[in-house]
């Protein structure tokens, strides 16, 4: 894949060499000259200085000719335009964008940005759910945070050890995706029962997790 | 009010309080349109008239809650004069998109720029052409050379 980096510091530069280690072909765009320079130094990439957002630039970068441009500066406005210079004038199939401030999120999937992360709620998101459940060890939202993910342990005494699947009522848009047992993984059916030390995938939407969670762990947040 | 109520009823946000965001609004205000400011620096405001009887609103354009509080969705027009070029084009296609605002109107800086608020289809006026075609007007009619 043809990958287009537009911004600087540190998280372009393990980006790229990330990417470059799974052979992608890396074009950069820095803003300083001499961050330029750095990173051509340190990176088998195509590495340009100047400003993302000018069209005359980005053809220099190779913006035709790629698959994904990632938008990486610290202002959202400078991350719109590169991302809409790519999409809407070189036909750049992906472009995203780390936004800074969670609302642009949902504003730039509207003008026509392909992926809007934050890195601000994802960030606020694990640590209020992670607070809430000591048992929960993994967590991820999807579909922007409309169902989570979650992967909880089953300790001594919780109210879903040695029940079977089938006995327990979870919410509503809730479910158990999985079951971990001592490393392999059980496909769940109405008759599994659940032991000590098990490990539950459980999917569910944000209002009624906690209630899934805490009607299997028995824990509270 | 020799104007007529359709003026007086008429809002016009302006983005960017700098020299040309200062001078338009004060310009509009003195016709007795509704005029608000925002500028992101709160000493910008120093810089309209004394007697300009708009609103004005510390804060950064570029971000929804300022534009919220703003109620952009009440106004008629909105120009983004700011000096960064990818803030104008941000802002007239989050007004014009998101707040529904029936007119925008952008300030360019970079005439490399001026393509891509084309393809949005936003207007603009590119600062650095205006000037340029003035200075090179001015010139072929003085003839700018020695008699």
């Amino acid at each position: 894949m043809r990958i287009l980096l537009v911004g600087g510091g540190p998280v372009v530069y393990y980006l790229a060499r990330e990417f470059i280690a799974r052979h992608h072909q890396i074009a950069i765009i820095a803003e300083a000259v001499a961050e330029a320079q750095a990173l051509s130094r340190r990176l088998r990439a195509l590495v340009l200085h100047g400003d993302g957002s000018d069209p005359r630039i980005q053809e220099e970068a190779g913006s035709r000719r790629t698959d994904a441009v990632l938008a990486l500066t610290a202002h959202d406005h400078d991350n719109l335009a590169i991302c809409q210079v790519a999409g809407e004038i070189f036909g750049v199939p992906r472009t995203v964008v780390l936004v800074n401030d969670p609302e642009n999120e949902e504003v730039f999937h509207r003008l026509g940005v392909t992926m809007a992360i934050s890195a601000t709620s994802i960030l606020a998101r694990l640590l209020e759910e992670r607070i809430g459940f000591e048992a929960i060890d993994e967590l991820f939202p999807v579909a922007e945070g409309k169902l989570l993910i979650a992967e909880v342990v089953l300790r001594p005494g919780a109210p879903a050890v040695e029940s079977a699947l089938s006995a327990i009522t979870l919410p509503k848009v809730s479910l158990i995706g999985g079951i971990i047992r001592d490393g392999e993984v059980l496909v769940p059916h109405g008759p599994t029962v659940l032991r000590e030390k098990d490990r539950l995938i459980v999917i569910a939407e944000p209002e009624v997790q906690e209630e899934a969670l805490q009607l299997l762990t028995g824990e509270r947040p | 009010m020799s104007r007529g109520a359709a003026e007086v009823s008429r809002l016009i946000a302006i983005v960017g309080c700098g020299r040309v965001g200062a001078f338009v609004a004060g310009e509009l205000s003195r016709t007795g349109i509704g005029v608000l400011v925002i500028d992101r620096r709160e000493s910008a405001f120093d810089l309209l008239p004394p007697e300009f009887s708009g609103f004005k609103l510390h804060g950064n354009a570029i971000e929804m809650a300022v534009l919220r509080s703003a109620r952009l969705q009440e106004a008629d027009c909105l120009l983004a004069v700011t000096r960064d070029d990818n803030t104008n084009l941000m802002v007239t296609q989050v007004a014009r998109a998101i707040f529904a605002v029936p007119r925008v109107l952008s300030r360019v800086s970079d005439p490399k720029k001026e393509p891509v608020f084309r393809h949005f289809g936003i207007e603009v006026i590119s600062t650095t052409k205006v000037t340029a075609d003035c200075l090179l007007a001015a010139l072929s009619r003085s003839g700018g050379s020695r008699p």
